[in-house]
């Protein structure tokens, strides 16, 4: 290790987690401390310096610290360790490897290496000596479970640099030098496998960002057919307790169609990531055979564990992501939930008597949420190659209330808004997204209603806005019957609001809980939601209102059982036959 | 207590609020408790030589030249198998006449349990409650709280809830309990002959409330002592966990901490999370279990203290008085455990899901049918029918009062279906209908 001065100081005052500091050099915004107390040292965070103070948040209890304990500074930001070794981890929030913890209790100041500093990954070069490499730039590959991993030079090199030499195909720890690359200065500079990334900062190592043209497909039909997210897009989950948004984000993360899944639970129930932990390693992704903890990384920081960790959480998972994608890989980053991170700058901006701003949120609440959802995107590499992030947050609204700070600024910058409605959930009508409220702006871009159009059927944006409005005139009938009674109103209504109902009970509600029904690929979606138009726009004999409920709770039925069938099995199309003959038998005749 | 042989005495506090007291110290730490004129206090803020304590119990005629004295650690409890069918105060001494307790002292609010060392809840906690364990089943290391308004007899039904339970210990933590309410769980308890399995840690509303800041960490150190070091399944009550927040942003407000939503501190979830998530079960077998209650102001669950404690716990349960049979009866509608899934129609029978959903459902039926009735529309024939299944499954079901085990719920539950519906209607699994009709 190279000696370095590294600047000290004393601790002056506490206040819960906020400490001061009194120094005895420079420090930076930002900066990584660490305070040595009894044994252990506590990491802390620098956040405010006023003078030669330093206020520092610490990212554990304070209890027993005491006015004069040491405290040194890193010089660097607070980092994460990127290199082959992270998917099928289960991290903290600041990146400390769970399960290398032995003791039941998490131990203050007990932090451990994230990655696997003795395994050896079998390594084949890319680059070749004589090549110009970049920040970014792949050096060789190696197999991480069963991806392509890409070892890079570190994104936090500038300029061009030269490659002297790659090592020949072989197996190799992360500590081994790899490459020699020279720098313009004709010095040599060796590399591992492993690099370090401040996770404030945004990996840039990428030729542009242009507009997201593809969807990322999640097999749950109230996405992919009515709000498609991008891959690269971003959305934004709220919900009152109990209305579905972690049932709802643990199937997007067994189903999706992307290479690595980062999960971070944060601020959130431990139990329900004892449910990940418990469930992932058994459960066989169809796509690629292998079991789906293989592409996930889990980063938990959990409601009871420091709230100061919680914060540094959604970056560290945000920033994985980001290494992920620039090796071209589709990554999907779920964070639940935002909210708890927002509450987390509360806590702080509070201790440090900042002026509040609406509900005591710190007044920048806004820019850091926009800041953050903007680091998600799909990207063109240097080397020709794509890769994406997509981002889906929930967020956990006060009293179910959509108007509070948290819920608003992350409307005004994510692009899709899935609304769980308390109603819907009482209903026991899962996932419990509101078909009206809920929107996916990128059904607007033209990019990707060309790509639905080739992939799915050429009208398919018009069909998804077309059942839309087929809801909301179900809707408004229903208000008109619930005004004037069942009789008081044409028999048109009753007719209205039940294909309203059969959209609804047929193609948005879904159970998650049901092998087949759970996941649906977009090409039975597109079925499933032509078969339902082609109903809509049928016209029904009925002689009085009392049919229609009966009637169409029948074709329901019987479409409920097909969603529980294999696709085109036979018990599929008997199903399929069934509800046309249900049909047949009101169907108005053309010829009379 | 063991004193240090030169413990320093201050005798000059500079400056004294409602609920603090400053003055010049060193070698003092966070956390740290301290005595001031013989009252229990807290180091809350430290800057420079300058220690801000808060006195549990008041400032009140607190004088500046009172003696303050530093304990040197932070808040403790003493654990052993000597604390069984004992009551304590918030400090943990005897409030029952009975002499201290020996035992190894431990601090209280230790660190939470490493996730990945936890194990998924999976034992299920039979109450003999139908509202409960047939329609919102509790399992082992589950957080669950009861949202009632305070006319309901929430203290009754935790009392039978924890006599019923099949638990090594229970553990009370009583926040601004009433005396009689205090009296009322010692007698139940006595009567019941289950004292030497139940520990209680009491404030009540005769002590200063600051001091139930203490409780829940008392009780749940407690907990943890028997759980992970003896196995034990500990089922931990606390109530009432509304007063407990009351009491938090009392503090906040005289720490002139900017509050939050409701007048509450910006911090209570996370304060609140701290205490529930101690419910944990340990995979050698050992578990603490949380039930709780959380008053309501009016039933409104909008209000800062049960929407926080909604999104930290596994569920909640709804008390009604059902006027139909003029019994107390659990929600079915509001009602909810989360973790019911890891063990209906696993541990129990399995038509347990199938026959609880329908049953609600069912029920649910009736409920339109007497809104229609409300309204002044004829009732159909099934409509009649679902209100006299409604009354039945009140009665036989989700009334409070009803002590059966879970398979013979499922058996009424059935013998009601059987009474007032025909199999269609029902509308369960074939293979279940022709396992359990009951003609």
């Amino acid at each position: 290790m190279d000696k370095i001065n590294y600047t000290t100081g004393k601790v002056v005052g506490v206040i819960s987690n906020l400490v001061t500091v009194k120094v005895d050099g420079p420090v930076s915004q930002n900066e990584i401390c660490y305070v040595k107390i009894d044994e252990s040292e506590l990491m802390a965070e620098v956040i405010k310096i006023i003078g030669d103070i330093a206020y520092i948040q610490v990212f554990e209890s304070t209890r027993g610290l005491k006015v004069g304990t040491e405290v040194v500074f890193m010089q660097h930001m607070l980092e994460v360790t990127l290199g082959p070794g992270i998917l099928s981890k289960n991290y903290d929030g600041l990146q400390n490897d769970l399960d290398k913890m032995d003791e039941t209790f998490l131990k203050r100041g007990e932090y451990t290496f994230p990655l696997d500093e003795e395994k050896k990954w079998e390594l084949q070069p890319i680059a070749k000596p004589g090549d110009t490499v970049v920040a970014g730039s792949w050096l060789a590959n190696v197999k991480e479970n069963w991806i392509d991993h890409k070892i890079m030079v570190p994104f936090t090199f500038e300029g061009e640099y030269v490659v002297k030499e790659v090592v020949p195909a072989g197996e190799y720890t992360i500590k081994d030098n790899i490459a020699t690359i020279v720098d313009p200065r004709g010095h040599s500079i060796p590399l591992t496998m492993m690099q370090k990334w401040a996770i404030k900062k945004p990996i840039k190592a990428y030729k542009d960002k242009p507009m997201p043209s593809t969807i990322l497909k999640t097999g749950v039909r109230i996405f992919d057919t009515m709000f498609p997210i991008a891959e690269g897009g971003t959305g934004f989950i709220p919900g009152p307790f109990g209305s579905g948004k972690t049932v709802l984000q643990h199937a997007i993360a067994k189903q999706a169609d992307a290479d690595i899944i980062i999960m971070t639970a944060c601020g959130e129930r431990a139990n329900e990531v004892v449910e990940i932990f418990t469930e992932f390693p058994k459960l066989v992704d169809p796509r690629t055979g292998r079991t789906l903890n293989e592409r996930t990384t889990i980063i938990c920081n959990t409601s009871n564990m420091p709230v100061a960790a919680r914060e540094a959480s959604v970056y560290t998972g945000m920033t994985i992501a980001e290494y992920y994608r620039s090796m071209g890989l589709k990554v999907l980053l779920l964070a639940d939930s935002t909210s708890r991170w927002a509450q987390a700058l509360r806590e702080m901006s509070n201790r440090l008597e900042e002026l509040p701003g609406q509900d005591a949120f710190p007044v920048d609440l806004s820019s850091i949420i926009s800041n953050f959802y903007a680091r998600a995107g799909f990207v063109n590499l240097p080397n020709g190659a794509s890769g994406s992030v997509t981002f889906l947050g929930t967020v956990s609204p006060a009293g179910g209330n959509l108007k509070e700070p948290v819920t608003e600024s992350t409307k005004k910058v994510a692009r899709c808004f899935y609304a769980l409605s308390q109603d819907r959930a009482d209903k026991k009508r899962y996932p419990a997204v509101d078909p009206i409220d809920s929107y996916s702006k990128y059904l607007e871009y033209d990019q990707v209603k060309d790509f639905l159009a080739k992939e799915v059927s050429p009208h398919w944006v018009s069909e998804i806005a077309r059942s839309k409005n087929i809801i909301l005139r179900g809707r408004e009938a229903q208000e008109q019957i619930n005004i004037l009674g069942d009789d008081g109103v044409p028999l048109d209504y009753h007719l209205r609001f039940w294909k309203s109902e059969l959209i609804d009970f047929v193609v948005l509600q879904q159970d998650a809980f049901d092998k087949i029904d759970g996941n649906t690929p977009l090409e039975r979606q597109n079925f499933l939601l032509t078969f339902v138009l082609k109903i809509c726009d049928s016209d029904f004999e009925f002689e009085s209102f009392e049919e229609v409920n009966p009637y169409f709770k029948r074709i329901i039925n019987a479409f409920k059982q097909m969603n529980y069938s294999e696709y085109q099995s036979e018990n599929f199309n008997k199903y399929v036959t069934e509800i046309e003959h249900i049909l047949k038998e009101r169907s108005m005749k053309h010829d009379d | 207590m063991t004193t240090k042989a030169f413990q320093r005495i201050y005798t000059k506090i500079t400056q004294i609020t409602k609920a603090t007291c400053t003055l010049r110290a060193t070698g003092v730490g966070y956390d740290e408790m301290a005595v001031v004129a013989g009252r229990k206090a807290q180091v809350v803020k430290i800057q420079g030589e300058e220690v801000t304590l808060q006195v549990f119990a008041g400032t009140e005629g607190i004088p500046t030249d009172a003696e303050v004295v530093f304990l040197g650690k932070p808040p403790t409890v003493k654990v052993g198998d000597a604390l069984s069918g004992r009551f304590f105060d918030a400090y943990g001494d005897p409030i029952d006449g009975g002499p201290a307790v020996e035992g190894d002292e431990r601090e209280i609010g230790g660190p939470s349990v490493n996730p990945v060392r936890r194990q998924q809840p999976s034992k299920l906690i039979a109450t003999g409650i139908a509202g409960i364990d047939l329609n919102n089943t509790i399992v082992t290391g589950q957080k669950i709280p009861f949202f009632a308004d305070p006319d309901q007899p929430y203290n009754e039904v935790m009392a039978t809830v924890a006599l019923r339970a099949e638990a090594d210990k229970i553990i009370l933590g009583g926040m601004g309990l009433t005396h009689d309410d205090y009296l009322y769980y010692r007698n139940t308890f006595d009567n019941a002959g289950a004292l030497d399995r139940i520990i209680s840690f009491v404030n009540t509303t005769e002590n200063p409330p600051v001091e139930r800041l203490l409780i829940p960490d008392m009780a749940l150190t407690t907990a943890e002592y028997f759980a992970y070091e003896h196995n034990q399944k500990v089922l931990v009550l606390l109530t009432d966990m509304t007063l407990y927040s009351d009491a938090l942003s009392i503090v906040s407000n005289r720490m002139d901490q900017i509050p939050s939503k409701d007048s509450m501190p910006g911090s209570l979830y996370s304060d609140l999370a701290k205490i529930y998530e101690k419910a944990v079960q340990f995979p050698e077998g050992g578990s603490i279990t949380i039930i709780a209650v959380t008053t309501l102001s009016g039933g409104d669950i909008t209000h800062a203290i049960p929407d926080n404690t909604g999104y930290i716990t596994e569920g909640q349960l709804f008390l009604r008085r059902d006027s139909d049979i003029g019994k107390v009866i659990v929600d079915p509608f509001r009602s909810l455990s989360r973790l019911k899934q890891l063990v209906i129609g696993k541990q129990t029978r399995e038509d347990h899901p199938q026959v609880m959903n329908t049953a609600v459902r069912l029920y649910a039926d009736a409920a339109n049918a007497k809104t229609k009735l409300e309204n002044g529309f004829d009732l159909s024939d099934y409509d009649e029918r679902a209100i006299a299944f409604a009354l039945d499954y009140s009665e036989k079901l989700l009334a409070i009062d009803v002590n059966i085990g879970t398979t013979k719920m499922l058996d009424t539950a059935w013998e009601l279906f059987a009474k007032h519906f025909n199999k269609s209607e029902v509308a369960i699994k074939q293979e279940f209908i022709d396992k359990y009709w009951k003609d």
